[in-house]
């Protein structure tokens, strides 16, 4: 980083320069307590994307700020959404309408009040210190370094009114909501965004951040990691300011102090890492707008207990449509939460396997490539489900329909419990909309299918050409714990897979013998000990359905636990692929700046300058380019980093909590097998 | 090469299948025994007051051939015709070990030190199991003839406990062999055959009925059992699993380290409650199971015995009738159809009391073993419920 900083000149026209460090003097006053200069860009960065803006997540823009207002002001809010989305798209009407109706009337809105109540002790704390407001706003400033040049007239309007709004917010709420108008009318279309940055400034001094409030972070995130391949000269005037600020390290340990919030040496960390993050040039800015907003969340995570993550979800009632090869199972997905970014409390769809591997196939597009560990579904199996298209009621069908369900049900699980995975349109669109596009792409033999094969054949391909030589420890040590944690599941799913099929063949040895000893017992001429042979046999008999209860919970609760584990290290090597194409491109990005280099060095010797102004505009390209890949690779090391080391946190959890499941099965069974024994004791006594 | 001596489950092991009046003036027991190879040799201590033995306390080494040799001999004894002769104990059966041996052997190097070390361990436990389970049944072979009034004084049997040297009894060659073959053979033959020969007495016309059903039930149980048991391998799985935890515990070093660990030694620890388990079912039920179709044999010998006899009076008489027919030869058909009568009479009577008593002892014998085994699976399962409930109340906690 500190050589390419170096290496990169300052090619940028004057102009923009005073203003970006105007902007970080800016910053400095805001650790001072003011936080005037956080919010000085908000509107630049809305006005860049505003199809992302308005296309994603029209709802959440509106209906989750009303959600932490209090009912006062919201009526504000209310009127205040027609006039923005005057002239926009119809959606945004549509649905913010419905939200705001509902919110009017859900009980949600109280809900800030009890939050207050419940976490007195650092709501007050962070509004002393004024940092974890200034904090968090300066990591989600740098969403709004975006674009410096469009928005620097518009940015100081809205900078007033911005900062009057943190002002303003300390004091009383009558001004923040007052503001937003403000903004609104002078700028309608980015309407969205400032709003967010409201709700956001509120909801950090008023309550601690929720899941509520992340949607619009992460909406935001998601607007801006679109851009992420700008057009050079924005990403060039990055480079620039790379130059003043070499913040890889900056953005490691700012990465550190957002995770360590709570920590007492917060402060100082706090400090120094925000003076990066504003200074922080537009290239950096999905980064780490995309990072900021995770990590509040994965603070919310340790922060909440988990009966807090109020979603429930059920797959149920798998049930067959059709006949014959057209035949397809159904399921009931039942969801149950409190969560405001649904529209009601209950809902229940029916959705077919393929419509899950849909999602997965949605949601793997879009956030594998960052970093995130998408849960994978369960398999597709041809042979299983043809046996349930054909077969009418076998008992391995049946089988097989209750494993898939309790599949789904565990991916489903997985995928809300996913901070990030839960606020994807697709993912409320799957567990709410009635009707849902067919997915196509999901069947194995299709095109899409050999095409995706095909995809994985070349990024296995070049997987194996990448010879990335690894820079950080951690990744070092966590790849190659990855790599042997999954060889060790699959040894021990093969070991609980024998261990089913062993119980299974006891129990039917165990039924075969109970049937034997009963007809022994019925040769036996002695009439106690032929009474105690029947019952002998009647106590084998239950013992048989003990065995094979538990055959059954070795495989749902212990079998199927290592294999959706097997399945999800898969997605984490995934993930750790994904990082290693980041470093690819930013190393070939590396080598041909060099080659560009040399081929000016070349110009110039050989003293040819109408090519050498074309020769440097490359290498300003290029470098901007480099610095680009890299900061995505920083991106996604940070995240992929971060998604590690939760799902380290949930596996477990996960683990510890199955085993117990499992443990408590095998204990219930022995403690019915005390019991059927003692029940024969007294039997195998009376023989005389 | 290995030895063991049984202390502590002498008690238990001695009269597992069968129940001995236990008549201090004939103790005998196998103390110690070697396995060499193939081999193994038996030491058979015995320890009496009957002045019929030269002293009162003395130990001999025997091999499986040697029991093979008694039982034959005391088959082969016409005066023992009326008795239940006790079943000769089975061959030792060291197949499943040793084969296991051999797969260690093999896989000694594509093998990790920890499942080298679990491999050996089930090994070991299935050899002693195997071990154990021989040494007792010849014993039992032997304390069923020393309670026996007739038996306890065979000579071949006093030779047998007492000669200190080897009995270097010769081995069956082939032509014995395809001899005892063919005698089966025809015996099967002759029981057809002299089926059909009119039961004059009713009890034993019951026995006979019930012994038939009775072998063909018993015979299906233990073979049922023995596959059972066989499949019992739910230790071994939990064996397996343990070690394979334990090996992604050793990679690991995050929270999830603790959890594994603790769940290896769960496994770990049910392994050897699932392992004493199985082997107890293997003992009390399999081997009493077992132990009875042999005895059945012998009971079911015993009639074939008598109804030849029958069958036997019965052409005497025939020939006597003839012989009177003729007016030839009288007197000796009349001799032989006495003898026969004689012959018949006392397998009869003792036949019916043979009967009588392992009927009893049957009964008693079941029992006993029921109730041993029920009491063991209790325990057992009692122990892997304390097991459990501690493992995760550790668990919960942390």
């Amino acid at each position: 980083m500190a050589a390419s900083s170096e290496r990169s000149p300052p090619p940028f026209p004057d102009s923009e320069e005073p203003e970006l460090l105007e902007d970080s003097d800016e910053g400095a006053d805001a650790f001072t307590g003011t936080s005037i200069s956080e919010m000085d860009s908000p509107s630049p960065d809305s006005t860049r994307p505003p199809k992302d803006i308005f296309n994603e997540p029209p709802e959440d823009i509106f209906s989750d700020p009303l959600s932490n207002i209090n009912p006062e002001p919201q009526k504000k809010v209310d009127t205040k959404i027609p006039s923005p989305s005057s002239d926009e798209a119809v959606d945004l009407f549509s649905e913010p309408l419905d939200d705001d109706s509902e919110v009017m009337s859900s009980p949600e809105v109280q809900n800030p009040m009890p939050d207050l109540l419940n976490e007195p002790v650092e709501a007050p704390k962070s509004d002393v210190l004024g940092e974890p407001p200034v904090h968090k706003n300066a990591a989600r400033q740098q969403d709004f370094f975006e674009d410096p040049p469009k928005g620097s007239n518009k940015s100081s309007s809205v900078k007033k009114a911005a900062s009057a709004e943190l002002f303003g917010d300390d004091e009383d709420e009558e001004d923040l909501f007052k503001e937003t108008p403000k903004v609104v009318t002078k700028k309608p279309q980015p309407s969205g965004p400032p709003v967010d940055v409201f709700t956001e400034v509120k909801s950090d001094v008023k309550v601690k951040p929720q899941v509520k409030d992340d949607p619009t972070d992460l909406f935001t995130e998601e607007a801006l990691t679109a851009p992420a391949q700008k057009p050079p000269a924005s990403s060039s005037s990055s480079s620039r300011t790379n130059g003043v600020h070499s913040e890889e390290q900056d953005l490691f340990s700012e990465a550190t102090v957002e995770l360590s919030l709570d920590s007492p040496l917060n402060d100082r960390k706090k400090k120094d890492a925000v003076k990066p993050s504003l200074s922080a040039p537009a290239a950096s800015v999905a980064s780490s707008s995309s990072k900021a907003p995770s990590k509040t969340l994965e603070e919310l995570e340790e922060e909440e207990s988990e009966d807090k993550f109020d979603l429930n979800i059920s797959v149920t009632n798998p049930e067959k449509v059709g006949d014959g090869m057209n035949a397809y199972m159904a399921y009931k997905v039942s969801t149950q939460t409190s969560l405001t970014m649904f529209r009601s409390k209950t809902f229940t769809v029916r959705r077919r396997f393929s419509d899950f591997l849909g999602l997965y196939e949605k949601l793997s597009e879009k956030h594998s490539q960052n970093g995130y560990i998408v849960p994978p579904p369960p398999e597709k199996s041809i042979l299983g489900m043809t046996k349930v298209k054909v077969g009418k009621e076998d008992p391995s069908s049946a089988e097989f329909v209750e494993r898939r369900r309790a599949a789904l049900e565990r991916y489903l699980q997985r995928v809300v419990s996913h901070p990030s995975l839960l606020q994807d349109p697709d993912v409320r669109e799957f567990l709410e909309k009635e009707e849902l596009p067919r997915a196509v792409s999901t069947q194995a033999l299709s095109g899409a299918g050999f095409l995706k094969m095909l995809n994985k054949a070349t990024d296995a391909v070049s997987k194996m050409t990448i010879k990335m030589n690894e820079q950080d420890v951690w990744f070092d040590e966590k790849i190659q714990d990855v790599e042997n944690e999954e060889q060790h599941m699959r040894k021990l799913h093969v070991m609980v897979e024998s261990l089913v099929n062993h119980r299974k063949e006891l129990s039917g040895n165990t039924a075969v013998f109970a049937k034997s000893v009963a007809m022994l017992g019925s040769s036996e001429d002695n009439t106690a000990l032929s009474r105690a042979l029947s019952q002998l046999a009647e106590v084998e008999d239950r013992i048989e359905q003990l065995h094979q209860e538990q055959a059954s919970n070795d495989f749902f609760t212990f079998s199927e636990l290592l294999a959706d584990y097997i399945r999800l290290l898969g997605a984490v090597k995934g993930c750790f692929d994904q990082r290693m194409k980041a470093w690819q491109r930013w190393q070939d990005a590396e080598n041909m700046l060099q080659k560009k280099r040399e081929a000016e060095a070349k110009l110039l010797w050989a003293n040819k300058p109408d090519k050498l102004q074309q020769a440097k505009d490359e290498i300003a390209e290029w470098e901007a380019k480099v610095t680009q890949y890299e900061r995505e690779f920083e991106r996604i090391s940070a995240t992929v980093r971060k998604e590690v080391i939760r799902f380290d946190k949930e596996k477990a959890r996960d683990f510890k909590r199955q085993i117990v499941k499992y443990l408590e099965s095998l204990l219930n069974s022995q403690q019915q097998l005390i019991k059927y024994w003692e029940a024969f004791l007294p039997e195998a006594k009376a023989i005389a | 090469m290995t030895s063991i001596s049984e202390d502590s489950d002498k008690e238990k092991m001695r009269s597992v299948s069968v129940d001995l009046n236990n008549d201090a003036s004939l103790v005998i027991d196998i103390p110690d025994a070697l396995c060499e190879r193939d081999k193994v040799k038996f030491t058979v201590h015995t320890k009496t007051t009957l002045s019929s033995f030269q002293k009162p306390e003395f130990s001999v080494p025997r091999q499986h051939e040697d029991f093979i040799w008694l039982h034959d001999t005391i088959v082969e004894t016409e005066e023992y015709a009326g008795f239940i002769i006790p079943p000769a104990p089975p061959k030792p059966d060291f197949e499943g070990p040793r084969e296991k041996m051999h797969k260690l052997g093999e896989g000694e190097s594509s093998m990790t030190k920890e499942e080298y070390a679990k491999m050996k361990q089930e090994l070991e436990a299935e050899y002693l199991a195997v071990f154990k389970k021989t040494v007792q049944v010849h014993e039992v072979f032997l304390q069923r003839l020393s309670s026996h009034p007739m038996f306890r004084k065979d000579r071949n049997f006093q030779i047998f406990l007492e000669y200190d040297q080897d009995l270097s009894v010769r081995r069956k060659n082939a032509k014995e062999m395809f001899g005892g073959f063919f005698k089966n053979m025809v015996k099967s033959a002759d029981e057809v055959l002299i089926s059909g020969v009119k039961e004059v007495d009713e009890f034993f016309e019951q026995e006979k009925n019930f012994l038939l059903d009775y072998s063909i039930k018993i015979k299906d149980a233990t073979a049922k059992a023995e596959k059972m048991t066989r499949s019992h391998k739910i230790a071994d799985d939990y064996n397996h699993i343990s070690g394979a935890l334990n090996n992604t515990a050793a990679d690991n070093n995050t929270a999830f380290k603790k959890h594994l660990e603790k769940c290896a030694e769960v496994f770990e620890k049910l392994r050897k409650v699932e392992d004493r388990m199985a082997s107890d079912q293997e003992l009390k039920l399999t081997e009493l199971l077992r132990y009875y179709t042999r005895d059945i044999q012998a009971a079911k010998d015993l009639l074939y015995r008598r109804a030849r006899a029958l069958a036997d009076y019965e052409n005497s008489n025939k020939a006597l009738d003839k012989a009177r027919l003729k007016g030839k030869d009288v007197a000796q058909a009349e001799e032989n159809q006495k003898q026969c009568l004689q012959k018949f009479d006392k397998l009869s009577e003792s036949g019916k009391k043979e009967l009588t008593s392992f009927k009893a002892r049957r009964v008693v014998a079941f029992r006993k073993n029921l109730i041993e085994m029920t009491e063991l699976e209790i325990k057992h399962a009692k122990n892997s419920v304390s097991l459990l409930q501690g493992s995760i109340e550790i668990l919960k906690s942390n």
